[in-house]
């Protein structure tokens, strides 16, 4: 069950979601949608010191993007991306995320703001999943391969090798993958793609 | 405008993030179920462990991530990630926030059935979350 629900959701559905998602937003109430507006527009005003908005909004973030997994850093995707995940939470990668508008738009506002956009990227490239990125896959080949062993369910499963992870802190086992001895945690990789 | 917009905000979140009890729920769950219908008989924790622990059609049902002992901790059928047990009596803060209760119900029925659960269902199933002890 869990290769066929991890298993990659075709670009296409993932079009028919984000439509779907639009149509949903646009036939609620416009109330719900001014307030989305007010909540987007607050964390644009932060700069420099974090204003109490834009710490509840990382709070926010972290409470609602870290429920089912870690909270993805904002970094590590450009911010079309997070545009197009947040734009489709009713169908994410195969599960209901679904957030009312107001704490969606405050989430996509933080996430905007700490997204990063390479000048490397394309301009209209919106990767949805991290572990497709070029960068990622190169970092983690043997894992992507499946010839590593290690404690991760999957590609995705950041901190069973990165304790740091929830708190964005990646670095200090990058040299892992090359490194890391096979078969020391007992498990294998389930390579769902 | 924006002091309206602010007034509705704040109404907004007194009904929706507003700290409630099994007990209120229940009683919510309840009236809306008679307004469906108003024949409903009532809950039933039989109903609602043979609903929790029953396929509906799809890749999921509620045990696929909360196990068959919801009195103990789940695990998230992708990521992994622990999933605190959803039995009040485990876990005093379930089903005392109505904004999070409501949020759960909507995404996970829609995973589970592909549609949202009516109140009969949402009852049948917290009354046999309530039956469960330690």
């Amino acid at each position: 069950m869990n290769t066929t629900i991890t298993s990659l959701l075709p670009s296409r559905c993932i079009r028919t979601a984000l439509i779907a998602a639009l149509l949903a937003l646009s036939s609620s109430s416009p109330a719900l949608f001014a307030l989305a507006g007010l909540a987007a527009s607050l964390p644009a005003h932060a700069t420099g010191v974090p204003t109490a908005t834009a710490m509840d909004a990382r709070a926010v973030w972290q409470s609602e993007c870290g429920g089912c997994h870690i909270a993805y850093t904002p970094g590590l995707l450009p911010r079309r991306s997070w545009q197009a995940l947040m734009g489709s939470l009713d169908r994410h990668f195969g599960t209901d995320a679904s957030l009312d508008p107001a704490t969606s738009a405050t989430i996509l506002a933080y996430l905007e703001t700490q997204s990063r956009d390479t000048a490397s990227r394309t301009a209209d490239a919106a990767p949805l999943r991290i572990t497709e990125l070029a960068w990622f896959r190169r970092e983690h080949r043997r894992a992507a391969e499946g010839t590593r062993s290690g404690p991760a369910r999957s590609l995705s499963d950041c901190t069973a090798c990165h304790r740091g992870a929830a708190a964005g802190v990646f670095e200090e086992e990058d040299e892992d993958e090359g490194a890391r001895s096979e078969g020391r945690h007992g498990h294998h990789w389930e390579n769902h793609e | 405008m924006r002091s309206i917009l602010m007034a509705m905000s704040l109404a907004g979140l007194a009904t929706s993030a507003g700290a409630t009890d099994p007990a209120a729920l229940l009683a919510e769950f309840q009236a809306e179920a008679v307004r469906a219908d108003p024949g409903f008989g009532g809950f039933s924790a039989v109903r609602g462990a043979a609903f929790f622990s029953q396929p509906h059609g799809g890749d999921w049902q509620c045990t696929s991530c909360h196990t068959d002992q919801p009195i103990q901790s789940g695990r998230h059928a992708v990521t992994g990630k622990a999933i605190a047990p959803l039995a009040p009596a485990a876990n005093p803060q379930r089903f005392t926030d109505a904004a999070k209760v409501a949020k759960w119900f909507r995404r996970n029925c829609r995973d589970v059935l592909d549609r949202e659960c009516t109140a009969a269902e949402k009852g049948d199933v917290l009354t046999y979350l309530r039956s469960l002890a330690p």
